[in-house]
Parts: C-alpha cells; sequence; structure tokens
C-alpha cells in the first residue's frame, strides 16, 4: 500500500484554514493572529528546507554528510539547552556541558540501536539513522535543559541551606545531594510520563506516522516501543551526565560553593 | 595522637589572611582561649571568619596545630574549624535528622529534653533553632570553633546560660574560638581578648576593669 500523495494546492487549504483561525483572533482582540502566523510560516520554511537537505542526504547516502547532519543537529540541540536555563554557568559550561552529555548519550544509544539492534544496510543509512537521531535529541535536549535549569535554579535559592551543610563538614556531594535527585526528577519525568500515557492517552507520533504510511499497526508498535527505551536511555544517561557535571562545576576545588559561576538572568 | 584524629586540638593561626576589604591579618588563638571580634555591619567580621572555614576563596593560610588548611579537602577542614552562622538553615523535616546523638547534659543545659528530636523543624522559633544549631555543630566534635553572633535571638536570661554552657565547653575541650559579638557586657564575660574591625584594620580593645 502506498501513501496518497499530497500536492501544495492541498496544504493551501489546510494553510488558509490557519488564516481563518489567525483572522478570528484578530477580530476578536485576542492578540496571537501574528506570532500564530510567524509560526506557521516558520514550519513551512523549516520544514521544506529540512525536506530539500534530507532529499539531497538520502540521495547521497554518504557517512560524512550524515555525520555532518549530525553534528549539526547536535550544536542546534545544544545551543538551545543553554537558551531554556535561566541561571546558566558562565563560560562556556552550560552549553559545554549539555553537549557533551547529549553527545555522550544520544549518540551512543543511536549508534548501537543502529548497528545492533535495527541493523540497516549500511549501517549509516540516513533514513533510519537521521530520524532516529532527530528523536533523541529532541528529547534528551528536553531533558538535559529542563534538569540543568531545576539544578543551577535551585542551588540559587536554596544556597544557605547548602553552605550550613558545608559548614558541618559534609562532602560537596552530600550538600547538594537533594537537590541533585531533585534535577534528575525534573529531567526524566516528561519522558516517564509519556511511557505511562502511551497508547492510552496518546498516539505517539512515529507510531501514527508509520501507520498512515501503510506500516501494520503490530510492526509499528514494535518500532514505537524500540524508540521510547531507546529515548528514555538517551535521556537518562544525558541527564545523569549533564547533573553530574553541572553539580561538580557548582563547587571548586575546596568544595566551596561557587553561584559566582552562574549567570544573572536577564530581565 | 596522629595528626588525624578529631579529638587533637591546637593553636588556631591565621596567617597573612585576606579576605575582602581586610587584608594581612595575623591572629593566633590558643586551645581554650575566646577571642571576641566586633566591628560595624557589614566590616568583614562574617566575611573573615568565611574565609577561616574556608568557604571564600581568600589569600594567605590559616593552621590548627600543625595542620594547614591547604593541605587536607575542604570538608575534612570544615569538620575540625566549625563554623556556626547567625542564622541557621535545615534541610530535613525533623531535629533528629541534623544530629547525631546528642549528650542528655548538653540538651539540659540548653533547656531541652530528648524529645526535641523528634520536633519538626518547622516550628521551631528563632531562638530555638539557634540553640539546635550550637548542638548541632558540637555534635560533629571539631577541634575549634568560629561562632557568628551565637546569642543573637535568645533573650537575656537564655543567653546567659548559653553563655555559660559554651564557656564551660570551651574550657573542658580546649577549642580555640573566635566569637563575633556585639554586646559590650557579653565580650567582657567570655573573652580574654577582644578586636575590633575599624577601616579594614583589626584593632586590639582595652578590656573593661572589672572582669
Amino acid at each position: 500500500m502506498d501513501v496518497i500523495a499530497l500536492s501544495w494546492w492541498q496544504l493551501a487549504l489546510a494553510a488558509l484554514m490557519v488564516v481563518a483561525l489567525a483572522a478570528c483572533t484578530a477580530v476578536a482582540r485576542l492578540g496571537m493572529s501574528r506570532s500564530l502566523l510567524v509560526a506557521a510560516a516558520r514550519t513551512v520554511i523549516q520544514l521544506a528546507l529540512v525536506g530539500l537537505v534530507l532529499e539531497a542526504l538520502f540521495a547521497a547516502e554518504r557517512l560524512h554528510w550524515v555525520a555532518l547532519m549530525a553534528l549539526a543537529m547536535l550544536l542546534i540541540a545544544g545551543r538551545e539547552v543553554m537558551a531554556r536555563q535561566k541561571r546558566r554557568l558562565l563560560g562556556g559550561w552550560a552549553f559545554g556541558i549539555g553537549t557533551v552529555a547529549m553527545f555522550l548519550s544520544s549518540f551512543t544509544v543511536t549508534v548501537l540501536t543502529l548497528t545492533v539492534i535495527i541493523g540497516p544496510e549500511p549501517w549509516y543509512r540516513p533514513q533510519y539513522a537521521i530520524p532516529l537521531l532527530g528523536m533523541m535529541l529532541g528529547n534528551t535536549m528536553t531533558g538535559v535543559a529542563l534538569a540543568l535549569d531545576r539544578l543551577t535554579e535551585t542551588a540559587w535559592r536554596q544556597r544557605a541551606v547548602i553552605e550550613n551543610r558545608l559548614m558541618l563538614g559534609q562532602r560537596w556531594q552530600e550538600a547538594i545531594g537533594d537537590i541533585r535527585r531533585e534535577a534528575m526528577r525534573s529531567g526524566l519525568m516528561p519522558m516517564i510520563n509519556a511511557m505511562a500515557a502511551a497508547g492510552v492517552v496518546s498516539l505517539p507520533g512515529m507510531m501514527t506516522g508509520q501507520i498512515l504510511a501503510g506500516s501494520p499497526p503490530a510492526l509499528a508498535v514494535k518500532y514505537q516501543i524500540l524508540i521510547m527505551f531507546t529515548i528514555t536511555l538517551g535521556t537518562g544517561f544525558g541527564t545523569l551526565a549533564a547533573v553530574a557535571a553541572g553539580s561538580r562545576r557548582l563547587f571548586d576545588g575546596r568544595e566551596r560553593l561557587r553561584l559566582d559561576r552562574l549567570a544573572v538572568p536577564r530581565q | 595522637m596522629s595528626v588525624n584524629d578529631s579529638s587533637v586540638t591546637g593553636l588556631l593561626r591565621l596567617a597573612r589572611l585576606g579576605v575582602g576589604e581586610l587584608e594581612g591579618v595575623d591572629l593566633a588563638v590558643e586551645p581554650g582561649e575566646i577571642l571576641c571580634l566586633s566591628g560595624a555591619s557589614g566590616s568583614g567580621k562574617s566575611r573573615l571568619l568565611r574565609a577561616v572555614a574556608d568557604l571564600e576563596p581568600h589569600r594567605g593560610e590559616v593552621w590548627l596545630g600543625e595542620l594547614a588548611q591547604s593541605a587536607v579537602p575542604g570538608h575534612r577542614w570544615r569538620r575540625r574549624v566549625m563554623l556556626v552562622p547567625a542564622e541557621s538553615h535545615w534541610w530535613a523535616d525533623s531535629v533528629g535528622e541534623h544530629l547525631a546523638e546528642p549528650d542528655v547534659r548538653d540538651l539540659e543545659a540548653l533547656g531541652f529534653d530528648r524529645e526535641v528530636l523528634e520536633w519538626q523543624v518547622s516550628r521551631l522559633s528563632s531562638g530555638e533553632k539557634q540553640r539546635l544549631a550550637l548542638l548541632r555543630a558540637l555534635c560533629c566534635e571539631p577541634s575549634a570553633l568560629l561562632l557568628d553572633e551565637p546569642t543573637a535571638n535568645l533573650d537575656d536570661a537564655t543567653s546567659r546560660r548559653v553563655e555559660t554552657w559554651l564557656v564551660e565547653r570551651v574550657h573542658e575541650r580546649g577549642w580555640p574560638v573566635i566569637w563575633v559579638a556585639h554586646d559590650r557586657a557579653q565580650i567582657g564575660r567570655v573573652a580574654k581578648r577582644h578586636l575590633r574591625i575599624l577601616d579594614s584594620r583589626l584593632v586590639e580593645e582595652e578590656q573593661a576593669a572589672w572582669t
């Protein structure tokens, strides 16, 4: 079974309805029409561009092009992690820790999944590698960003408690232990919730896409389970690495709390 | 006895210590001696104590007997040179989770009994917190004490009681103590020496004649 082809005029119909929605909000003076239209335009442009890139990538099927695409995705995700933190570590550490954590977890799990579990020929076949990595990075990014934001924000608010624990001779790991646990929790919670609700409340996007494209539901379900597990692995290890490195960076060699290493949030 | 033994104490010596505005502080506190420190707010008393406890980047060196601050990891130094801040902080729900087996005599001297260990931290008054923070610090068996206004939140009678208890313990254990205080009468009662921070320098104050 083949997917029913979509032509541009059919998309234009859907676009027209979005414009109609924007017009309605404008008439009702809800002040959302402008951002709605800008976001819709961004979707069209970004996805069209990425479609072109993927077409070229699939045609070439070269390892170095796939690697270059992966690197670009990683760097953009690293920037996003940094931008989502209110009080980020100064001196490039916010970007560095986030990017390295995502690289270690997402890339390792993606490569392992491709080579050991799915096994396409060749293993870096872009039809498999790029969507898989994209889903991994997208979710790992959210986990790492949430965890680092929670870590630095809570350390800032509980400075006095952490220092009082240090005064009593506790090691830095002990003094920030509660906060580390909380940060881990907020990084992993979205994925745990998604796994718990999968299929019951929401039909996951990838599975829906596969079914629309004509895969039998049983196969789509298997792929979805695999994806859920690999995303959880990527998010979990990425968050673990980011929280470990981030909390270490909050203390110096003498185990003093160094909040002067955090940026002051912009108002 | 080995240097690592926590019961060992010695001379607490600040060598050319510098933090913030204060520069080149040389100071020695004998075992069992209480040195009082006073000065206007913002003059750097608390920062000086934080530097001695190595909670803040600083210049110079601090010695406890033969042990140099920079020679041991931060947490080991702070376990021996214990700072009790003016305002204490608590992280668990009940008092008992913060204290290792306190001595019943100490509890009584501070006006508590063993039931205090079951109390909820959120229901403590500021005075109770302050007394329990002192007890909590002493339970860690330090070798030197840095006290930042230990009786600031207490009424006069309790303040005298805590003061007497502290002085007794200090003499019994032979800790060198730096005690930040404002009350001249208290300084007269507890300290042999009194230093005041004036224009970023430490100035020795005359002790009142009746002490």
